[in-house]
């Protein structure tokens, strides 16, 4: 079982990016050159903000008609400068709306890590872009920590929301994605494991009880919130805010967490939100 | 387990909404295309467990169909499934079954084509991954990773191994294998997943082999 302190240790000896290390790792694992596992991960990249446009156009609507328009309705008022978070933060949220609803009504997206959290990263790394401008190497290899931190996350725990419930698939997503806002704003590899642990930190406990069974409802809009908190936790590691527990032992409390976790609340849509009166007659009605 | 990669991590490029019940669904349709071998005409799918319970809201039905057609999991067409097929006079109906101590997310196909007819069943085992777990009356394993060579043949000593030396003739190395029977004796069924690609000519070798019913060579999918 590795441990991401290991890239971290080796990133800061060799004087590296967690990407790098990443890479170099994937590069033996995979027997691919890096310039051939570049170019395949430019190419979630350019997915990822195809899904991006497509769901702030609003004219989507979910299979069941509970999910769409959502991203439109906050790209709108931004648009108008009245937010209340600010422009940057209000177009995070509209990002991360307008995956999840892509997603919701069967478009195409990069799951990251999941299907059901695939708005945090995009709407996380395409805000860093407006604000940071990085060119687009330093963009597909922020996606390379994001995955790193991701093939941790699975060694010591899951990204399934019926294995961990949803702090395993938006809180693994929040952890990545903070990992990669962190590194895409200069911040150092050590810092990079604190955005993503207080990241996660953020997320632990939070169960998966999707109303009758789909990825619509709470799990769209869980997309924006997963976003907010990846910046709210990259922001802090960045100034150099510490997590007192390290990231490695994050991960194991939320493998563990998960496993305490009744069944009901694992995607069986037996328990939580999906239980509730309104959640009942969504079921019916629906189903 | 293997070991994941970063592709595994972001990743798969899909039609939304679920991994496992509709970019899943989409890969078991394709399986059992390929196990078939040519072009559907008729089948009838039977869901059990989480895919008849919520495979609606997922659009699991559009995802199999599409399989069947031919469609990639990122194809967005998936959502017209239907259409495409009835323009291609592919007749496809869905029943809803208990398929017994099976994982949830359970595919029960049973497809004709101009050729023959073949029954497959399938499980999405999660992050889109599938596993085939039969073949008509065969248990198998097959998860469509490798190239795999699915031989019917007669149970009787030394096929596996004139098979095997085929192969490394061909120089295929064999990844995984099982073989398994009706009974002592009769009808056997062989699954060969492989490093390298079967290609016509290997395949059409082991057809001629003595004691070989049938035998189908199986790309993986993308």
């Amino acid at each position: 079982m590795r441990a991401y302190e290991d890239w971290v240790v080796e990133a800061e000896n060799k004087g590296l990016k967690i990407c790098d290390v990443v890479l170099q790792n994937q590069v033996d694992d995979l027997e691919q050159t890096e310039q051939a596992l570049r170019e395949r991960m430019a190419k979630n990249l350019k997915v990822m903000r195809e899904s991006v446009n497509a769901g702030l156009s609003g004219k989507r609507r979910s299979v069941s008609g509970l999910v769409g328009g959502d991203a439109a309705k906050v790209e709108e008022r931004r648009r108008t400068g009245t937010t209340l978070i600010g422009e940057r933060m209000s177009g995070a949220i509209a990002r991360a709306l307008a995956v999840a609803e892509v997603n919701a009504s069967m478009g195409k997206i990069v799951a990251a890590p999941t299907a059901g959290s695939c708005g945090v990263l995009p709407a996380v790394l395409l805000t860093v872009e407006e604000i940071m401008h990085p060119d687009e190497k330093e963009l597909i290899g922020a996606l390379f920590t994001a995955a790193g931190l991701g093939i941790i996350i699975t060694e010591r725990a899951n990204v399934s929301g019926a294995e961990g419930g949803c702090q395993a698939e938006i809180g693994s997503a929040a952890a990545m994605a903070a990992a990669a806002a962190v590194e895409l704003a200069g911040g150092s590899p050590r810092q990079t494991a604190h955005g993503a642990a207080i990241a996660l930190k953020s997320m632990l406990g939070l169960v998966c009880d999707p109303v009758a069974g789909l990825v619509e409802v709470p799990c769209v809009k869980r997309n924006a919130t997963g976003a907010m908190i990846a910046l709210t936790a990259a922001e802090m590691a960045l100034a150099g805010v510490k997590s007192a527990i390290p990231l490695d032992e994050v991960i194991d409390a939320m493998a563990d967490i998960g496993r305490q976790m009744s069944c009901s609340l694992k995607e069986t849509a037996q328990g939580g939100l999906a239980i509730t009166p309104t959640g009942r007659k969504i079921r019916t009605d629906f189903l | 387990m293997s070991k994941s990669n970063v592709f595994d991590l972001l990743g798969p490029i899909m039609v939304g909404p679920s991994s496992s019940h509709t970019a899943g669904a989409v890969r078991l349709g394709a399986m059992a295309r390929k196990i078939l071998g040519e072009e559907p005409l008729e089948g009838i799918i039977t869901l059990h467990g989480s895919f008849a319970q919520t495979g609606k809201g997922h659009g699991t039905n559009l995802a199999l169909i599409a399989g069947l057609l031919g469609l990639a999991p990122d194809d967005e067409r998936i959502p017209e499934a239907p259409e495409i097929a009835r323009e291609r006079g592919f007749k496809v109906r869905f029943e809803t079954a208990d398929l017994g101590d099976v994982h949830p997310n359970t595919v029960k196909f049973d497809l004709l084509g101009r050729e023959g007819r073949i029954q497959v069943v399938g499980s999405s085992i999660g992050g889109g991954t599938i596993l085939i777990r039969q073949i008509d009356n065969f248990p198998v394993e097959i998860r469509g990773d490798y190239p795999t060579l699915v031989i019917l043949h007669q149970d009787l000593p030394g096929v596996v191994a004139q098979v095997t030396l085929l192969l490394t003739t061909a120089q295929i190395n064999i990844a995984r294998m099982r073989v398994s029977r009706e009974k002592k004796g009769a009808q056997a069924l062989m699954v060969l997943e492989t490093d390298q690609k079967i290609d016509e000519a290997v395949l059409g070798l082991t057809r001629r082999l003595p004691s070989i019913k049938q035998a189908l060579a199986i790309e993986p999918l993308e």
